[in-house]
């Protein structure tokens, strides 16, 4: 938590000193928003775009937090990610899940749990919005947790794993009523549980598979974009099905240094409680 | 899961998501009634000129791009890029300027550059009130430049 809120306040302090120098180059929007897991994309899909603004030559960089209020469960999520030349980002957030009723139900004593995730993402070739072919990039997550106990319990087999992801991006300039359009599509190989939540492999699997995974919409102006998003997980928990997750988005770019989102979220039967929806929101700044 | 509530549960997910894609889509319409062509909808030969007055004082103002402009004849470099943007823009125009490739070569024009040239052009087309679809529009028909502007 500690280190989170040093490396948070530091990255903050340097964006406040940022706007002397010049700002980076790509446009407003191409940075997308911070997902739960740190790295560059919607909310809940990490994209081929990388984080911030920067281009050949350039640093981009975000730091967010990022709050889901579902019916029984919320979700906290802080971190930061940095890019050099449009070419690499690394990133890292930490989640604090709370368990609400269910910890009342199960007669535990901390509600709470708290995972690490750190991120690399390379983009392979190609451009947002230039050229015919999309953005190529792979990623890997290592994730980790700190307070293992409930994911045990209901049947998680590892408490940290990785996992490899490639993604796809495409800006069509004028695409749609001539707004705008972004279509993402990532394939995870994972066997993350709840998004690694609830742990990794089970009594149902302990092998990964290739999850699929897709945000889309477009910008009705410059700075303001609507979308959806959809993100599958696997069945390896007995305990209780995993159904996939939802969203749909408004995301506000008032400044290359500010991002507001905001989300309606179905996250579907989260350990045996059906329908679990409610709001997200997150805040990011970047550069 | 039965049948019922799964069909429950899909409509209250579709409720919001149709609810904002249809105001999207009448938000969009409304502020984007088609006159003609793109050059039309520029607002023709000044609303082209006042763009590119806009986009040669953003360009100066960068301090990435400025210096390619140092031994360059600006009133020759701003009437060809007026003619360009018509011509792209299917105005009634003929260019009479040297082809892109010819322009850039040799200049090391980098992504940034690029980059930076449009985040001016955007700005100017901001500035003189050029609404959201027809800023998109100019965008993508410019878009394909990139591949002989940039050197990679």
């Amino acid at each position: 938590m500690r280190v989170t809120k040093i490396t948070t306040m530091l990255l903050l302090a340097c964006m406040t000193a940022m706007p002397a120098w010049a700002d980076s180059s790509r446009i407003l929007g191409t940075g997308g928003a911070s997902t739960i897991e740190g790295a560059a994309g919607g909310g809940i899909v990490p994209w081929a775009a990388l984080v911030g603004y920067g281009s050949e030559g350039e640093w981009g960089a975000a730091a967010f937090s990022t709050q889901l209020r579902v019916t029984d469960y919320s979700l906290d999520a802080k971190g930061l990610a940095i890019s050099y030349n449009n070419r690499v980002e690394v990133s890292y957030a930490r989640q604090n899940f709370d368990l609400g009723t269910l910890g009342d139900a199960l007669g535990l004593s901390g509600h709470r749990f708290r995972q690490n995730v750190f991120g690399l993402k390379y983009r392979v070739s190609g451009d947002l919005i230039y050229g015919t072919l999309p953005q190529f990039s792979v990623g890997l997550q290592h994730k980790n947790h700190l307070d293992f106990a409930v994911p045990a319990l209901v049947g998680g087999l590892r408490d940290s794993d990785d996992e490899l992801y490639v993604s796809a991006a495409k800006v069509w300039l004028a695409g749609v009523l001539d707004r705008n359009v972004f279509l993402n599509i990532t394939a995870r190989y994972s066997r993350a549980n709840q998004a690694g939540l609830l742990g990794f492999g089970g009594d149902l699997g302990d092998k990964r598979d290739v999850l699929l995974e897709g945000s889309g919409g477009f910008f009705l102006n410059r700075k303001l974009a609507l979308g959806m998003e959809y993100r599958q997980h696997p069945e390896n928990l007995g305990f209780s099905p995993q159904d996939a997750w939802k969203d749909v988005f408004v995301a506000w770019f008032p400044t290359k240094h500010l991002s507001v989102v905001a989300a309606h979220a179905d996250l579907g039967t989260v350990a045996t409680l059906p329908d679990q929806r409610g709001w997200y929101v997150s805040f990011a700044v970047s550069y | 899961m039965s049948h019922a509530k799964a069909l429950h549960r899909r409509t209250e997910i579709r409720k919001p998501l149709v609810a904002l894609l249809l105001a999207c889509c009448l938000a969009a319409l409304a502020s984007n009634a088609r006159a003609g062509t793109l050059y039309e909808d520029l607002g023709g030969n000044d609303g082209v000129v006042g763009v590119v007055d806009q986009f040669l004082w953003n360009l100066a103002d960068d301090e990435h791009v400025s210096h390619y402009f140092v031994e360059t004849n600006l009133e020759r470099f701003r009437s060809k890029l007026i003619e360009y943007i018509c011509v792209k823009a299917e105005g009634p125009c003929t260019y009479t300027g040297d082809s892109m490739e010819r322009t850039h070569a040799h200049m090391g024009v980098t992504v940034t550059d690029f980059n930076v040239t449009v985040e001016a052009l955007i700005h100017a087309m901001e500035s003189q009130h050029i609404p959201t679809g027809v800023q998109n529009r100019l965008l993508k028909v410019l878009a394909p430049d990139y591949a002989t502007v940039v050197q990679e």
